[in-house]
């Protein structure tokens, strides 16, 4: 039975997946064993209770910790320079699933650790809160490696399913179920609607996977006629929705300031990163794979003209940074202002995917591993002003250069970092997605340029806003410098670290982001 | 040819402040372990904030008695591959163009220091700006310090981006922290206002990259591109270059690099951040600002757009012409109405950058040395200014001109600088300010005939100006309020007086800095007049 012999090799390159899995089945037991001691104790006062629960507390982090560095790096072990299809074209293991499935993992680690004391996530609770986490993180793993329609699909409702679930966790609010809600809702309609799409694209070429898609397409005649056109487009464009939605690109972008306005805090920052990689991932390959001639990095095959794709993805990202960046600038809330900046750096990221081409990915690549290391860093600042004031309201960020000069230098850094100014890494990562734009030359990819660059100086005024709330204006009460010794705190100091030292030297990162672009037929 | 290193001179100049922020923000830190006092902080920063920014200075000076005024290229090269993935070196280097700036930037910054410290004000006057904050202010001025020299020696038009934006953060901060009452409003507009200038110069510089021809780095590695200004200059022809956003490749790349440029000249339309910056920053930012960073954007034109893209430039100098001589006239008649001095100097700056445009657009010999000297100039007229203005706010705690009168006889030795400066600004022969606007209009005259006759009409109102404000502020009788206002003191002095002996030494015998520059400048300019049938 050779079939059966390849499908066994194929697991030996999903073992980062079957860790993942394997933790999170562990801690779901453990957790529920210990609701029934908690259960059947009950004890009302409670030193030891207390000691207890927060001994609970750090096991289900450390499981998770472990777990995660595991997955880490069996992602590298077998090493990964070349393409596999697995599970009869189901996934593949290519460096750029590779690449995303490590930039997914890290963000959960710095999730899990972010959550370390937060009090957003009850403490009995806390169990069930990393298991969930260690799914998503495996969905998120199985998205970034899927190479099949059912297999996107599978994977991004296993990633849905659990977004829901953790943006619900933060019991003490209304507005975090109210969140939950809409999220489910949203996410109900995106997928369903991308469901459509596939069953679209399978009626008029016959495949599902991203291989026997571009066969059918390069060779079909469907698009010679103006219907099979319009079917084939309004096919991408379902499918452009729910991965739309996914990276949280206009139109499909409603759910995002309350989603993570109500999440939990750390669950709020791995959202804003995690699920959007993994999206990205997903977009570069089902497009590029598809469109791409092979062996080719650069060119399109013929069919790919009868679909304007290329243009609904500039006009959607030319679209997603405007409408984010000037919906901020009214924000009063650094949650959703955080949220409306994720949309515009959703819309900058979409600029490299629509360059395309190796420089195109490049960028892609490089932009989101950066995007992850400053905007986790952002909201570990928020969680640690959040451990302070119990509130994410500007105003009490007001002064806060002066009470906590710490916190509010390393806002500053990643705000700064987040417009996009030397020497931080933030500036490298926009420099290579308009270097591809330009590189590509047409008057369209320069037009979207321009309008990127208007946008990095309406992205100032907001992010200023902050600056300015934390250090032009005065303090009101007397100065009283606030001790921050938290784990977000630490977290905070250690992603500052990486965003200074990559503005100043990247090779290694352009180097990794390089190797990842490459997309094998 | 190739740059090799030659002196690490230019790397030291550039980042000993770099290591007084360094310093500062280690005390910072360690401030609750060392059990420091605000008060010792304060002072440890003052005194490293001199040490550095004077060190600064003293290389300079070094570096002038090392260079070669004949030769024509580069020296004192500090060069090395940085980011071999993109082709970006570490190259520093000056020319006679360059020199003259790092040379300016060094006085000024330290002329800055030390009108920042508190010597000489009351002691009860705890909200100035030289008492707040201290540490954070001395190491946002070596901050800004740090990128003005950068951008005055890279010669990598990737660091000279860096540079370029690495000072927008310092200046945001000084203004917004420690300045006038609408300082928030005037920090994020000089912000916004630079960043999309910036901005605009990020996709000109990445056209031009991807534009250039193959060619080696330093290290003798082959690469496809490069960000090497000599090299983009010498090797490369964008005059044959295709189309871009359907407009000729080189002119749509100079009007996105010479907007960029021109917000921070600042050229009219472009010029309304100006007003605001300098009237809401303290006394030693618009000292900066003022001094310093108003020449970044002529020297970026002279850098790059015209060596690089002499075909667009010679294409637009009509338009520069016109530009500057708007400027030199609508400036100056904003001045006769301004009831502020401290905008009224401002304005005075607009105008003043004009004559670099006018002069600059000729492409004569004598055009392009006057605006140089101009940008020289103007570095040393305007900072004495801005302190003038400062030391009478200290006092009176308020800047209106009609608010004065008969200040000559109470303040002589500030009347007597004041008149001074104000008469190098207007252009009185015998004093610098004239012979770089006489070498303006004299090397425009030829060219720009009508132009150059209207500009003339703003050196008249120019001395109009100047002169109704000394008549109001210090001639007639003296306001009783003000009877018993002090006269300089010694960090005042210790500021004022090496300005003012400059303004008259290069007032009488100019040829110290019209050396340095003369065959550079020469050179950069003699291809574009070839151009244009000179």
């Amino acid at each position: 039975m050779p079939n059966l012999a390849i499908n066994l090799e194929g697991f030996r390159n999903i073992v980062p997946e079957l860790i993942l899995g394997g933790v999170a089945v562990v801690v779901f037991v453990l957790a529920a064993l210990q609701r029934t001691s908690t259960d059947i104790k009950q004890s009302p006062k409670g030193a030891a209770a207390r000691g207890k629960k927060r001994w609970q507390d750090v096991l289900f982090t450390n499981i998770s910790a472990l777990g995660l560095i595991a997955a880490f790096v069996f992602l590298f072990y077998p090493s990964r320079d070349g393409s596999t299809t697995l599970f009869f074209g189901l996934m593949v293991s290519d460096p750029l699933s590779t690449f995303f499935r490590a930039l997914v993992i890290g963000a959960t680690f710095l999730c899990v650790l972010l959550s370390v004391g937060s009090p957003s996530v009850a403490r009995d609770r806390k169990g069930e809160y990393h298991g969930l986490l260690l799914v998503m993180a495996m969905g998120m793993c199985l998205l970034a490696g899927s190479n099949h329609l059912l297999m996107i699909y599978v994977a991004m409702e296993t990633v849905s399913l659990c977004s829901y679930l953790l943006t619900g966790f933060d019991g003490r609010l209304d507005r975090s179920r109210e969140a939950g809600l809409k999220y489910v809702l949203y996410g109900g309609v995106a997928s369903g609607v991308m469901l459509f799409g596939m069953s679209l694209l399978y009626g008029l070429f016959g495949g599902l996977s991203v291989q026997e898609l571009h066969q059918a397409i390069a060779a079909s005649s469907a698009l010679d006629t103006p219907v099979g056109q319009w079917a084939a487009l309004l096919a991408v464009l379902f499918i452009l929705c729910g991965l739309g939605y996914k990276i949280a690109a206009v139109p499909f972008h409603m759910w995002c300031p309350d989603v993570y306005e109500g999440a939990p805090t750390p669950f709020t920052a791995l959202l804003s990163v995690g699920p959007k990689a993994a999206g990205f991932a997903v977009l570069i390959r089902f497009f590029y794979g598809i469109f791409l001639a092979p062996g080719d990095m650069e060119n399109l095959i013929p069919a790919a003209d009868s679909i304007p794709w290329v243009l609904v993805i500039g006009i959607i990202s030319a679209v997603t940074m405007t409408v984010g960046n000037f919906i901020a600038i009214v924000q009063n809330n650094l949650k959703r202002l955080l949220a409306y900046s994720s949309i515009a750096h959703a819309g900058y990221v979409l600029m490299g995917v629509t360059a395309g081409g190796q420089e195109g990915f490049q960028a892609v690549s490089l932009y989101l591993l950066i995007y992850l290391i400053m905007n986790m860093g952002a909201f570990a600042v928020v969680s640690a002003v959040d451990r302070l004031h119990n509130s994410e309201d500007i105003r009490v960020y007001q002064g806060l250069g002066r009470r906590a000069p710490l916190l509010g230098l390393l806002m500053a850094i990643f705000l700064f970092s987040l417009t996009g100014l030397p020497p931080t890494a933030g500036f490298i990562g926009k420099l290579y997605l308009f270097a591809a734009l330009i590189h590509q030359g047409g008057f369209w990819y320069v037009a979207l340029a321009v309008v990127g660059i208007f946008n990095s100086v309406v992205a100032l005024y907001y992010y200023a806003r902050v600056l300015n709330v934390m250090y032009l204006k005065k303090a009101e009460e007397p100065v009283v410098t606030v001790s921050v010794g938290n784990m977000a705190t630490v977290l905070a100091t250690l992603l500052a670290i990486p965003t200074i030292v990559f503005g100043i030297f990247w090779q290694p990162l352009a180097k990794a982001a390089q190797w990842s672009a490459n997309l094998f037929h | 040819m190739p740059y090799h290193t030659t002196s690490t001179l230019l790397t030291w100049i550039t980042f000993v402040p770099a290591i007084g922020v360094g310093v500062i923000g280690l005390l910072l830190g360690l401030k609750p372990l060392l059990k420091l006092k605000q008060g010792t902080l304060d002072r440890l920063s003052r005194l490293l904030a001199l040490i550095c920014s004077g060190a600064s200075m003293v290389m300079c000076i070094a570096l002038w008695s090392g260079f070669d005024s004949t030769n024509t290229g580069i020296q004192f090269v500090h060069h090395a591959v940085w980011i071999q993935a993109f082709n970006i070196e570490y190259f520093l280097g000056v020319d006679g163009l360059s020199i003259t700036m790092i040379m300016l930037t060094g006085l000024i910054c330290f002329v800055a220091v030390v009108a920042s410290m508190p010597w000489g004000l009351p002691k009860e006057n705890k909200e100035h700006f030289s008492r707040r904050s201290v540490p954070g202010y001395m190491a946002m001025i070596l901050l800004l310090e740090m990128g003005m020299l950068g951008v005055f020696c890279a010669l990598d038009f990737f660091l000279f981006y860096v540079f370029w934006e690495i000072m927008l953060l310092p200046m945001y901060f000084l203004i917004g922290i420690w300045g006038g009452p609408r300082r928030e409003y005037a920090a994020i507009k000089f912000f916004l206002y630079t960043l999309a200038g910036s901005m605009l110069m990020l996709l000109g510089m990445i056209a031009l990259y991807f534009a250039s021809n193959p060619t080696t780095l330093i290290d003798g590695s082959p690469c496809a591109h490069t960000f090497n200004l000599i090299k983009l200059a010498t090797e490369n022809d964008f005059g044959t270059a295709g189309m871009l956003l359907g407009v000729a490749f080189p002119k749509i790349v100079w009007i996105g690099l010479f907007i960029a440029f021109a917000i921070k000249i600042p050229m009219f339309p472009f010029h309304t951040w100006l007003p605001d910056a300098h009237v809401e920053a303290p006394t030693p930012v618009s000292v900066i600002l003022a001094g310093v960073l108003l020449k970044m954007g002529i020297y970026g034109i002279l850098r790059i757009c015209l060596p690089i893209l002499p075909e667009a430039t010679v294409w637009a100098r009509y338009g520069i012409a016109i530009f500057g001589v708007i400027n030199i006239v609508y400036a100056a008649f904003v001045c006769m109405a301004q009831k502020d001095l401290k905008k009224l100097i401002a304005y005075s700056s607009v105008s003043h950058m004009g004559f670099c445009l006018l002069g600059l657009a000729a492409f004569t010999s004598q055009g392009i040395s006057g605006c140089v000297y101009q940008m020289w100039n103007h570095g040393i007229i305007s900072p004495a200014l801005f302190l003038i203005t400062g030391v009478i706010y200290d006092r009176a705690h308020h800047r209106e001109i009609e608010g004065f009168g008969g200040l000559a006889k109470q303040m002589p030795e500030y009347s007597a600088i004041v008149g001074l400066a104000f008469m190098a600004s207007l252009g009185l022969p015998g004093l610098n300010g004239f012979i770089s606007e006489a070498l303006c209009l004299v090397g425009a005259f030829p060219v720009f005939t009508l132009l150059t006759v209207v500009s003339v009409l703003g050196v008249v109102i120019t001395a109009a100006y100047y002169l109704w404000t000394i008549q109001r502020m210090f001639l007639g009788p003296l306001n009783q309020k003000y009877a018993n206002l002090a006269d300089l003191n010694w960090r005042e002095r210790f500021t004022l007086y090496p300005l003012a002996a400059i303004m008259i030494i290069l007032g009488v015998y100019p040829m110290p800095i019209l050396h340095l520059m003369n065959q550079t400048l020469d050179e950069l300019v003699a291809p574009l007049a070839a151009a244009v049938g000179l």
